[in-house]
């Protein structure tokens, strides 16, 4: 096409196009194009009365709702709430998770002795857990955060356990020669080996929390994007269903995108996830 | 300076050779698996690895060169038999004994500056300052001095290799060992490889061990050659390769070379056809190709 140049200016520019020309290009246009017709049919679906996918309620409604919606606390005040509970459940995981995964990953008596109570308890969804949390946790907010702790918990433990024993023999046995005693193996080795699986159990966790939290608020809380959701079903007021489905959407994506960025600041040596 | 002084002293020393690091191997046999299903790679196997000499052990492939390695280095136990250094038993790993392993061992999570000097910083022995200047004298000794700061992943094979090479290099060890270390190179890159090593063992003279499948590397590298047998591996024969020092490629046209390699051929052959007869798949293929650059070399 052009003869490349290889002057900084130049180099700048022709990033600039590179950007322009991935925005612009035939794909985006093409994805551009479906998503506008998904927005048509869906439209005309409702103002059509299409059997069963004419009852959802159409965007024209949801956005007028939106409008409505953005400017009243108690929305954003539902974001808060549920991102609170979401993130202290999934903290405590990680708390909890991390050094006991490295444990069970690194001592093999340690892991024959926790590995059956873990794998026992672990076929129990969160959700079965919620009535059981709320008879025994003093307050509502306490269980919902052991549920989403839970949500969380076994996918870290189970994702660190499998990174820190495929660790390749060869690191250590280089490590060893060249005369690291156990501290070192352990946090210049083991640890750094396992991280990418520390992420990957904490980008994986975060998406089971939000599917717990939702999920857990609709049966057992009073506040909370769940709660929104199921309280607008019952009240009748259809298009803030949607509001709500939309929110916990983009409020999962934006937490996961969070994690998997300070996984990659973290693991600079990877290529990004 | 300083550094001047400490290279001044290292050059002497390398003319002079190295007076450690010298090996045996003592009726050493090893099998793995139980009962039944227990097979013997090494039996009665016995050798020694001269001190400041490059010994290359050469055998068909999956006949227990790497069991050698390990068990030098100290990763694995022999069954029966003993293994010593300079007269004291090998005891586990160390860093008087340093591995550059067939495929990449870099740890991927550092940099390759950081992987150089991981031996000397946890060993503790030596100032960051020391530290640092040794590094750098290495670095660019082997042309990575830009790419210090890349991690493993950044960095091509040749360079990988170059970058294992002076991270063992640099804790000064009284044997080096390679396995296989140029295996899946290109051909040009391993030309290059094998030049920067033979020049590198040249300078240190310290004692090295080198294993490989390749015939022609075998020779040109070695001071002195083994042949190793089948499973389960013995020495079949040790070959002295006079060569001189220096080592150059256009040696490898020269009779001499011819000579010694048609006798490792020969062994190689038997051994391979051994192999054949017996059922493994991996020494037939060595087999053939030592068999077609028997026929290439004797119709030269």
């Amino acid at each position: 096409m052009g003869v490349q140049q290889n002057t900084a200016v130049s180099g700048k520019k022709s990033n600039l196009r590179k950007l322009r020309k991935t925005v612009l290009s035939k794909t985006t246009y093409r994805g551009i194009l479906a998503v506008i017709i998904f927005f048509i049919c869906w439209e005309a679906s409702s103002r059509l009365h299409f059997p069963i996918v004419g009852e959802i309620p159409p965007p024209s409604s949801v956005l007028k709702a939106m409008q409505k919606i953005v400017g009243d606390a108690g929305f954003w005040k539902s974001w808060l709430v549920s991102f609170k509970r979401v993130f202290s459940g999934f903290i405590v995981a990680q708390i909890i998770g991390i050094p006991l995964g490295l444990l069970m990953g690194i001592n093999r008596i340690f892991r024959e002795l926790m590995f059956p109570g873990i794998e026992i308890l672990r076929p129990i969804p969160p959700l079965a857990w919620v009535p059981t949390a709320v008879i025994f946790w003093p307050t509502a907010e306490m269980s919902m955060t052991f549920v989403t702790f839970l949500g969380a918990f076994f996918t870290v433990v189970l994702n660190i356990i499998g990174g820190a024993r495929s660790i390749d023999v060869r690191y250590l046995r280089a490590a060893y020669s060249l005369g690291s005693r156990r501290r070192d193996i352990f946090f210049r080795i083991v640890l750094p080996a396992t991280l990418p699986s520390i992420f990957v159990g904490m980008a994986v966790g975060m998406g089971i929390t939000w599917e717990v939290v939702v999920a857990a608020e609709m049966i057992a809380s009073r506040s909370g994007l769940g709660f929104l959701t199921w309280q607008s079903y019952v009240a009748g007021n259809y298009p803030v269903i949607v509001i709500g489905m939309i929110s916990i959407g983009v409020a999962g994506f934006l937490s996961s995108s969070l994690i998997r960025l300070i996984g990659n600041f973290f693991t600079p040596w990877r290529k990004v996830i | 300076m300083v550094d001047n002084g400490r290279k001044a002293s290292d050059i002497k020393a390398a003319n002079t050779g190295s007076s450690t690091g010298e090996m045996n191997f003592l009726s050493v046999s090893k099998s793995y698996g139980v009962g039944p299903l227990s097979q013997p790679v090494l039996e009665d196997c016995s050798f020694t690895i001269e001190r400041g000499k490059l010994t290359v052990l050469i055998g068909p492939s999956g006949c227990g060169k790497t069991t050698i390695i390990n068990i030098l280095a100290g990763y694995e136990n022999p069954d029966s038999g003993s293994v010593t250094l300079d007269g004291s038993p090998v005891q586990g790993p160390g860093k008087d004994r340093l591995v550059v392993f067939q495929e990449t061992a870099l740890f991927p999570w550092m940099t390759t500056y950081q992987n150089v000097i991981y031996g000397l910083k946890v060993r503790k022995e030596m100032s960051r300052k020391e530290l640092e200047s040794r590094a750098m004298d290495l670095l660019i000794k082997v042309g990575l001095l830009e790419f210090k700061d890349k991690y493993p992943t950044q960095l091509s094979g040749g360079m990988q290799r170059r970058a294992e090479l002076i991270r063992a290099l640099i804790n000064n060890p009284k044997v080096m060992m390679m396995d296989e270390p140029f295996r899946g190179l290109d051909a040009m890159t391993r030309e290059l490889m094998q030049e920067y090593y033979v020049r590198l063992f040249e300078e240190n003279r310290g004692t090295n061990l080198f294993v490989t499948s390749e015939i022609e590397e075998a020779i040109f590298l070695s001071d002195r050659l083994l042949i190793m047998s089948n499973r389960p591996a013995k020495i079949r024969k040790t070959i002295e390769v006079n060569l001189p020092r220096p080592r150059e490629f256009h040696m490898l046209t020269s009779l001499e070379y011819l000579n010694y390699k048609r006798e490792a051929l020969e062994i190689l052959h038997e051994e391979a056809m051994k192999a054949f007869a017996s059922g493994s798949k991996i020494a037939a293929v060595d087999f053939l190709e030592a068999y077609s650059e028997r026929q290439a070399s004797s119709e030269n």
